[in-house]
């Protein structure tokens, strides 16, 4: 792709894309702290993953001033309009990342006992898929690859059928011991956060299309989360 | 001219582009400025009763088919035009072809509003009078009130249609330009980046004017804002270097072209 005749113009976009690459590390690194101060009960790692939090909405609201200024100024067309309402999304996905992973750590606190020895290892597992679907359509995204996308957006099943085992595993613990619903609704929150996590990195799968392409993906994802049509009854 | 008029009060041209039936084919058009071929082998069909934008950069040959629509180039030395313009389903390069009456088929508006050194009514009134339209003066008088209405000017020149017609403002005289080129009732209107000298608000009240006559006209825009093609066309033609590069639904043009070329041309990446 040839440079703009304006540079300017190119400098409006290459500077949306330095602070989504920005905020798209930084989430990274909030979402793997929030995921050990759980799983380690560690408080302080806990707390600095909320302070950071802010910097992250800050990045979001900068990259919509800067969407919307290069908007009014430069009437975008064809890519550049997709490579700007993109950004915005994208923007709003990662922030909400954020949010998700600062909830995460949040739950530390409420934590009061070491997590169950079964339990333990899912969660882990289930917070390194999620950081590892978050990298990868970070890659794809920033290399407007789509075919890296598409894996991701089509891997989020594994990451619910993951959330699914948890969410029955936690379940059975409630139902054996009520001692345990207090520990087990916070890991569950946890565990829903990450799935959420998942979500809204097949929005930035989609949107990575959408940018490369100029349509949607035109196809229902498949999901696996079921979840909310699951009752105690099922797990006897 | 009879056969055109033929074929439209039959309906027989059933070609359908989108969901509009054509109203002007051309295939395999060629024109040549002396040893300049400016258009190259140029197959387009416009729909009816809808807008098509004609974009591209300066020397791009935009303008100069728009004029082969209605025979404009017939009075440029040295220009030649191979190729049919079918105009329903009559070829306007066919000999038996009245270049008169095929223009008030095909109406034009300029990029510098022109109107006559006349009055206001006599500007609007010019076209039906010489093409023998109106039975009487009253027929006439309601000739020139509902041109100058559709053109959406009538009612900031009621008190004054005897003033001169150079005297208005910029933006009215182009819409005057429009109240007379629909006076003699054409089919087709071709507007030759018809904004280009006007400011904001009357370019608003062109394009305002221009979604309104779409309803009846079939209307051909040669336009150098990209936002402006955006806005009031359906369909976009991208022509670069004598040829057209990508024909499509106005919508899909602007978001997400086809061609590479239309792509660098419209976001600005061209030179």
């Amino acid at each position: 792709m040839p440079d703009h005749i304006v540079k300017a113009y190119d400098q409006d976009i290459q500077s949306l894309k330095t602070m989504l690459a920005e905020m798209g590390g930084l989430a990274e690194e909030q979402l793997h702290n929030a995921i050990i101060a759980l799983t380690k009960r560690d408080v302080t790692l806990a707390d600095s993953v909320i302070a950071r939090d802010e910097k992250l909405d800050q990045l979001e609201r900068q990259i919509e001033e800067k969407a919307i200024l290069t908007i009014a100024k430069r009437q975008p067309m064809a890519l550049d309009l997709r490579e700007i309402m993109v950004a915005i999304r994208v923007a709003g996905d990662i922030e909400r990342i954020g949010d998700l992973a600062k909830n995460t750590a949040k739950r530390t606190h409420a934590i009061n006992e070491p997590l169950p020895r079964r339990l333990s290892p899912g969660l882990t597992r289930m917070g390194q898929m999620a950081q590892a679907q978050l990298k990868n359509i970070l890659d794809a995204y920033t290399h407007g690859d789509d075919v890296k996308a598409l894996s991701v957006w089509r891997a989020d099943e594994d990451l619910d059928a993951l959330y699914n085992s948890i969410f029955r595993e936690l379940l059975t613990y409630m139902m054996e011991d009520p001692r345990n619903i207090g520990l087990c609704t916070h890991l569950l929150f946890g565990a829903k956060n990450l799935e959420r996590i998942g979500d809204h990195t097949t929005n930035i799968a989609e949107n990575t299309y959408y940018l490369v392409h100029g349509k949607s993906i035109g196809e229902d994802r498949p999901k696996k989360d079921v979840t909310a049509m699951m009752s105690t009854s099922d797990m006897k | 001219m009879n056969q055109m008029s033929t074929a439209r009060a039959t309906e027989k041209n059933t070609q359908m582009v989108g969901e509009r039936s054509t109203r002007i084919s051309a295939r395999k058009v060629n024109i040549y400025y002396s040893e300049k071929h400016a258009i190259k082998d140029l197959s387009i069909e416009i729909p009816d009763r809808s807008v098509s934008a004609f974009i591209g950069p300066s020397g791009c040959g935009k303008s100069t088919f728009l004029r082969a629509i209605n025979r404009m180039n017939d009075t440029i030395d040295g220009c030649r035009v191979d190729g049919e313009v079918r105009l329903d389903d009559k070829n306007i390069y066919d000999k038996d072809v009245d270049v008169v009456q095929l223009r008030s088929h095909v109406g034009m508006v300029f990029q510098k509003p022109n109107p006559f050194p006349k009055s206001i009514f006599e500007n609007v009134a010019y076209g039906p009078r010489i093409h023998g339209l109106a039975k009487n003066k009253t027929d006439l008088e309601e000739m020139v009130v509902a041109s100058l209405k559709k053109a959406g000017l009538f009612e900031e020149v009621k008190d004054r249609l005897n003033s001169p017609g150079t005297g208005l403002s910029g933006g009215q005289q182009q819409r005057l330009c429009i109240a007379r080129a629909i006076a003699v009732n054409p089919e087709v209107i071709l507007m030759d980046e018809p904004c280009s000298a006007l400011d904001p608000i009357a370019t608003a009240r062109i394009e305002e004017l221009i979604d309104e006559l779409r309803q009846n006209y079939c209307i051909i825009i040669v336009t150098h804002s990209m936002q402006q093609a955006a806005r009031v066309s359906q369909l976009t033609a991208f022509f670069h270097l004598g040829t057209l590069v990508e024909t499509g639904d106005t919508n899909t043009m602007f978001t997400n072209p086809q061609d590479k070329r239309t792509q660098d041309y419209i976001t600005g990446r061209f030179g």
